[in-house]
């Protein structure tokens, strides 16, 4: 144990040795840690607020405003005895306007009107939010007397959503690749490290050093290098969410949301440095097997 | 202890660096290996640390066939050894300390245990009051004597020095002389690579005689 602790210190010692240096791999790695987990952040922050929409598919139904009393309540038989609707409430066309009212931002709109525009409503909820079910459901009440349009609330919901999953993948696919290329960058700094150490590896090599012991520092050297770089990319991450925030919450104000980005989770943040530490040590890893492979001690 | 057998080593390109040697070194025997340069003296000095294999033939080391040695097992075997190189090969970056320390690290030792042998081996090669200077402060002697010290440290079965006295005056080469002797009184066995025939004549020791690759009788 006293030899990883030895062996982190020497590490630690080498990366302060060389502080511009490490400066620059530092904030390449943070860089290009920051954009997909940037990105995740976005998409985890707007897939909370669409989540305090309703997602179980919901069906309008409007009534025309001179449907009548007797329409409405044939319109009503047949929805309790309809199979594909599973419940259903009405608002009337008085307590909608109150709704408005109340509602952010639309209130002076509500009250500037002359009369009540809104029509009685009914709100269905379909057995099976299957969509071409959904749909078929939806024409067929659009066609019964009296209404005068049905619509599928949830469908703008269902498009972010789908367009979050494209995002999720597209972030999943960008970390991948940047991890591909993390690895690469930051085994190359630790061959430029092997280089530098030649004379180091081939007199413990001939006193008897296994490959373990001497591919152990630079284990750690990669390894300190990803968590100083996954700590960079929480920063930058941190910084641009509070800079943002500025401008996303006034534009939020505007349309009465109290919407605001959040910073990165202690959990994400803990996943982060974990990733690059990973990242930096795999590098290492894989670049001083390779050095060793091809190593030959050509003494004498 | 050593024992090789029909071993023949050739380079890529023909060169036939040693040709049919065979020889056996006993346990607690000291031995010179001399001949001009490019006999096949150091060829068979890396043959011996298993730097290098022979092309054909067998080595023996402590019972060990090196030509069936797993890579993995390769530096265990070169723990019996301590080697003194020529050049030194000394790490400029460290102590005279940290470099004798060095094969202690390696075979994994107690901290404290492992200080207490480094001071005894820098004490026994005479360098004990300079253990915090850096190697390049050192005279091409004491060098020279660091490289012993780091090479007994770990108190290996067997020595193997290469040219260990190649830079020095008289004097002083048989002071390092002197020093691998009390090392085999104590029953280290030893095998010095030397083209100096004189230091060999006034030893008096068991000779292998190396010409054109070929052992001489």
């Amino acid at each position: 144990m006293s030899r990883h602790w030895r062996t982190l210190k020497v590490a630690m010692g080498r990366l302060a040795g060389t502080p511009l240096a490490t400066l620059v791999t530092i904030l390449v790695i943070g860089i290009a840690l920051s954009l997909p987990a940037g990105l995740y952040l976005l998409l985890s922050n707007l897939a909370q607020a669409s989540s305090a929409f309703e997602t179980q598919p919901q069906i309008s139904l409007f009534l025309r405003l001179d449907a009548g009393k007797e329409a409405q309540s044939q319109i009503e038989k047949k929805l309790k005895s309809h199979a594909a609707v599973k419940s259903f409430r009405f608002v009337g066309r008085d307590q909608a306007l109150m709704a408005l009212s109340a509602s952010n931002g639309l209130g002076d709109l509500a009250a500037g009107l002359p009369d009540n525009p809104l029509p009685d409503t009914y709100i269905l909820s379909a057995r099976d939010s299957e969509a071409t079910q959904l749909d078929k459901l939806r024409l067929e009440v659009s066609k019964w007397p009296g209404v005068e349009a049905a619509d599928l609330d949830s469908a703008w919901v269902r498009r972010l959503n789908a367009m979050l999953d494209l995002g999720r993948q597209l972030t999943f696919m960008l970390s991948a690749l940047l991890a591909f290329g993390l690895i690469a960058g930051m085994g190359n700094i630790i061959r430029l490290q092997i280089l530098t150490r030649q004379e180091e590896i081939e007199v413990s090599k001939l006193i008897g050093a296994t490959d373990r012991f001497i591919r152990l520092p630079f284990l750690y050297h990669g390894a300190l290098q990803g968590l100083l770089g996954g700590l960079a990319a929480w920063a930058i991450i941190a910084v641009s969410a509070q800079l943002l925030n500025f401008s996303v919450a006034s534009l939020a104000a505007l349309y009465g949301s109290s919407f605001h980005l959040d910073g990165l989770y202690l959990s994400d943040a803990a996943a982060l440095l974990g990733f690059s530490t990973i990242l930096g040590w795999v590098g290492a890893y894989l670049a001083v097997s390779h050095f060793l492979r091809h190593f030959k001690l050509t003494h004498h | 202890m050593i024992s090789l057998s029909q071993v023949c080593k050739r380079y890529p390109g023909g060169h036939e660096a040693l040709k049919d040697i065979s020889f056996t070194i006993e346990k607690g025997e000291m031995v010179f290996i001399s001949g001009h340069s490019g006999a096949g003296k150091s060829t068979l000095l890396n043959l011996i640390a298993a730097i290098e294999l022979p092309t054909s033939g067998s080595i023996v080391i402590n019972g060990q066939n090196l030509s069936q040695l797993r890579p993995a097992a390769v530096p265990f075997l070169r723990r019996n050894f301590g080697l003194i190189f020529q050049d030194h090969k000394l790490l400029y970056d460290r102590s005279v300390f940290d470099n004798v320390m060095l094969p202690l690290e390696i075979t994994g030792f107690d901290r404290s245990e492992a200080a207490k042998r480094t001071r005894a081996a820098l004490d026994k090669v005479g360098l004990l009051a300079r253990e915090k200077t850096m190697p390049i402060a050192l005279s091409g002697g004491e060098q020279q004597r660091l490289c012993i010290a780091r090479a007994i440290v770990h108190r290996p079965a067997i020595l193997l020095a290469d040219e260990p006295t190649g830079n020095l005056d008289s004097t002083y080469a048989s002071e390092i002389l002197e020093m691998f002797k009390s090392f085999n009184q104590v029953g280290v066995t030893v095998l010095i690579v030397t083209h100096d025939e004189r230091l060999i004549e006034r030893f008096g020791e068991r000779t292998l005689h190396l010409q054109h690759g070929v052992l001489a009788a």
